[in-house]
């Protein structure tokens, strides 16, 4: 399988700097921290913790490879997992047995899809057969799934979930995290959508030059239609294993996911004009962030150091690019 | 050196690898009327860019005034009184003229505070200078294209112009607009301010100056006296090819045609249209901007569809509402801007190239066969005579010329049988141009009917069996181009103006 990892040798989007800056980070922490950082505990651990952005960093992708850029996905990711919640707190009779529980599990997961892919179809239909932009359109929409969501949880934490359910946040399959597994899964699967399908050219020819796609006969309407849809379900996912990990389901959980993903994105060599960036350095950027934030955490700084550090980390990818690309250029 | 505002010796330029300027020279004296001369992309802007300062040169020697440059910048260039005037006329839209007369001056002057009797006082000076009457309180938007023509000449004036540069001044003018203009440029001689104007009409060429320097391919290939010249030789040196004997002539039998329209019509762009295009024929479309001929273009294509009459393909009735259906029908379209509206110009040559027809490659679940794509872009490269290292670069890498073969590649790999071109050659080098020529006549040969709107009169009548005239939204003429003159049609044109 070509993930991509020949663009990278290339230094295509910038994916080298990034990956460098990554594994020196990663080294850094590994000498700092042999004790702490350097543990299979660590990396399970952080196994756990990133998937959630990673898969909504995916779906960002998607949206911003048109050009485009969706910023209701917390929201969609919220809204899914409250509806999928509330199956199992007002719907599913206390005192299911095994088998029963298990059929209701698979009914949420295919509620949240649902759900993810209607919002990420008003979210497709708004942008293309409206022509609101997208960051308006997804704006409009954020607030709209949010408050629907507040509404119907008045605020409150949705708590009460049968135990096999929090197997999708927190299990763990040959030693590997369950969430982690379902991010690879969705990676590989994105590297070939995006690479290998016409569909998939057709979001990067878009995002290039949206009137050309027109005059070429791409049908640009359905194709940015579908990619929305797309992303909504991938945050009807990441909401499942939000609300699986914490054992509950918030309006406002993991706002802060939603500017996060729009960083790792761009870290990850994804242009901001669209047209151009891959699967795979959403992987890169989002381990790059990782091991910062469980870093410095371990170093004991203020639990508030993580913001500061990824701001800094962000601008510091910006000069390295900088100054590469204007040596490349000379 | 007495007069010599600009002498050019030996100009070399080149942009990443590509040399688009090779030993030019030229030299423009005081009050001399020149013409730079030359086919879309034969380097005329880029020398201009060098005169102005805007580039730099990489070899050569510019002098201004007597005095030598070994690294000119804009502000040098404006200081010996080089005055560009671009087609965009780099006017401030909203403001009004005199506020755009005098910006210069606010700006120089580095006065905080805005006296407007003082703008007032420039305007009018300004306007007094060449000759002009004009309201300076109208915001430069509200005026026709002559009128911002003229504030901007005013402007290039009033800064002490010595030498007025002007790119393609007459592309958007009317005949009566072009005289007056003329008239202004000879009485700006008589003031000793030197006039280049840069074109590639040869009439006007001949009409308004005193010396002409023609340019091809990045070199001055011809130059001298006007009175040297004449229309034959201009054309000769510009092309560089013999522009006898080589007409396109159609020797196809009168069977149902490809394409025939009946009274096809849209409401404010055309109407009445009766159109017939036979297999292997090559029918050419003209007429003025504004005569309705890009919206009979994208009718034909969907993209803005008609709204009465038929369309008929192949003797079938058939609609024609999308770019979509005008695909499934068989029908294909070059457009006319092929940055804005035909390339991807940071997707690889390969995505260009195949941007609609990936789905002839897939495989199982959708997924794209890249060996076939790469064996079919191999042949499309080979075919269309796109020279390129690798298609994984970026499309934006190729000359124009390359770049136009890439979106007629693309359209004539869909199988289309009726093929549409809107200005197929604009801002392509002259090689290329008779290169994409020569292809459409082999795609001719093959039994595919060639649509060409273009307004490259020479283009039309070497390359067309039948011209069609459009004006208001009418046809008005049809003319077999076997014995055409490029006069009459121009004249006709003209006539409409």
């Amino acid at each position: 399988m070509n993930f991509g990892f020949g663009k990278i040798a290339k230094g295509e989007g910038n994916i080298r700097q990034l990956s460098f800056i990554t594994l020196c980070t990663f080294i850094l922490m590994c000498w700092l921290l042999p004790d702490t950082f350097l543990t299979v505990r660590n990396f399970r651990s952080m196994s756990f913790q990133f998937p959630e952005l990673g898969i909504l960093s995916l779906a960002m992708m998607l949206a911003m490879l048109t050009g485009g850029i969706d910023l209701s996905l917390v929201g969609i990711a919220n809204l899914a997992s409250i509806l999928g919640a509330f199956v199992f707190v007002k719907i599913m009779p206390p005192d299911s047995p095994e088998g029963v529980v298990l059929v209701y599990i698979a009914g949420v997961v295919a509620l949240a899809v649902f759900v993810g892919m209607s919002c990420g179809l008003l979210n497709g239909f708004l942008i293309s057969r409206l022509n609101v932009p997208p960051i308006l359109a997804t704006l409009g929409t954020m607030q709209l799934y949010t408050g629907i969501a507040i509404v119907l949880t008045k605020g409150a934490a949705v708590i009460g979930f049968p135990a096999r359910y929090s197997v999708i946040g927190n299990g763990s399959v040959a030693g590997f995290g369950v969430p982690l597994i379902i991010f690879i899964l969705l990676l590989t699967a994105f590297t070939v959508l995006l690479r290998k399908t016409n569909f998939g050219i057709n979001l990067y020819l878009i995002g290039s030059n949206a009137k050309a796609a027109l005059f070429s006969g791409i049908k640009v309407g359905k194709v940015l239609m579908i990619s929305y849809m797309i992303g909504g379900l991938m945050a009807g996912l990441a909401g499942l294993i939000m609300s699986s990990r914490t054992n509950g389901a918030k309006a406002d959980y993991g706002t802060s996911y939603i500017l996060q993903s729009i960083l790792v994105a761009v870290l990850g060599g994804v242009k901001p004009t669209g047209g151009s960036g891959y699967a795979i350095g959403i992987l890169i950027a989002v381990l790059a962030l990782q091991f910062l934030s469980s870093g410095f955490s371990m170093l004991r700084f203020s639990n508030f150091a993580k913001e500061f550090v990824w701001g800094v980390f962000l601008l510091a990818i910006m000069i390295v690019n900088y100054f590469t690309n204007e040596r490349n250029k000379s | 050196m007495s007069g010599e505002i600009v002498n050019l010796t030996e100009i070399e330029k080149s942009f990443g690898g590509v040399q688009v300027l090779s030993k030019v020279s030229l030299s423009v004296k005081e009050g001399e009327i020149c013409c730079l001369a030359g086919e879309n992309g034969c380097g005329k802007s880029t020398l201009i860019k060098i005169i102005s300062g805007v580039y730099s040169h990489d070899g050569g020697q510019i002098a201004l005034n007597g005095r030598t440059y070994p690294r000119l910048n804009p502000i040098d260039s404006i200081r010996e009184g080089i005055q560009v005037i671009y087609q965009d006329f780099s006017l401030f839209p909203n403001l009004t003229v005199a506020e755009n007369l005098a910006l210069s001056d606010q700006v120089e002057s580095g006065r905080a505070i805005v006296s407007w009797e003082r703008m007032r006082r420039i305007a009018g000076e300004s306007l007094a200078m060449i000759g002009i009457e004009m309201d300076p309180d109208k915001t430069v938007e509200e005026l026709p294209v002559s009128g911002k023509q003229l504030v901007a000449i005013a402007r290039a004036v009033y800064c002490n112009a010595r030498l007025i540069i002007m790119d393609e001044p007459t592309t958007t003018l009317t005949q009566k607009e072009i005289d007056s203009l003329f008239t202004l440029i000879r009485n700006l001689k008589e003031k000793g301010i030197s006039t280049l104007f840069v074109s590639h009409k040869i009439r006007e060429m001949l009409d308004i100056t005193e010396k002409i320097t023609i340019m091809r391919n990045g070199r001055v290939v011809a130059g001298g006296d006007t009175g040297e010249f004449d229309e034959i030789k201009i054309t000769q040196a510009m092309t560089g090819r013999d522009i006898g004997g080589e007409r396109f002539h159609w020797s196809g039998v009168d069977e149902e045609p490809l394409l025939r329209t009946e009274k096809l019509s849209r409401r404010g762009a055309f109407s009445d249209i009766d159109l017939t295009v036979r297999s292997g024929e090559i029918v050419g479309i003209t007429g003025l901007l504004g005569s309705g001929r890009t919206e009979l273009a994208l009718a034909l294509f969907g993209r803005s569809p008609a709204d009465g009459g038929k369309i008929f393909r192949s003797g079938m009735e058939v609609v024609i509402r999308s770019i979509q259906d005008a695909m499934e029908n068989g029908i294909a379209y070059v457009p006319e801007d092929r940055l804005t509206e035909g390339l991807f110009l940071e997707q690889s040559i390969e995505r260009n190239l195949f941007a609609n027809t990936y789905k002839k490659f897939e495989r199982f679940a959708g997924l794209l066969d890249f060996k076939k794509i790469r064996a079919a872009a191999d042949k499309a490269m080979d075919d269309y005579g796109i020279v390129s290292p690798d298609i994984a670069l970026p499309v934006r890498s190729l000359s124009g010329g390359n770049q136009q073969r890439v979106v007629l590649a693309r359209w004539m790999s869909t199988g289309a049988e009726v093929l549409i071109l809107n200005g197929p050659t604009v801002g392509v080098d002259v090689g290329s141009k008779f290169e994409i020529h020569k292809k459409l006549r082999e795609i001719a040969e093959r039994g595919v009917g060639i649509l060409i709107f273009s307004d490259d009169i020479q283009e039309l009548i070497m390359n067309c069996n039948r011209i069609l005239v459009i004006h208001k939204g009418r046809f008005t003429d049809e003319l077999q181009s076997d014995c055409l003159k490029e006069h009459d049609l121009i004249d006709r044109l003209n006539a409409y103006r």
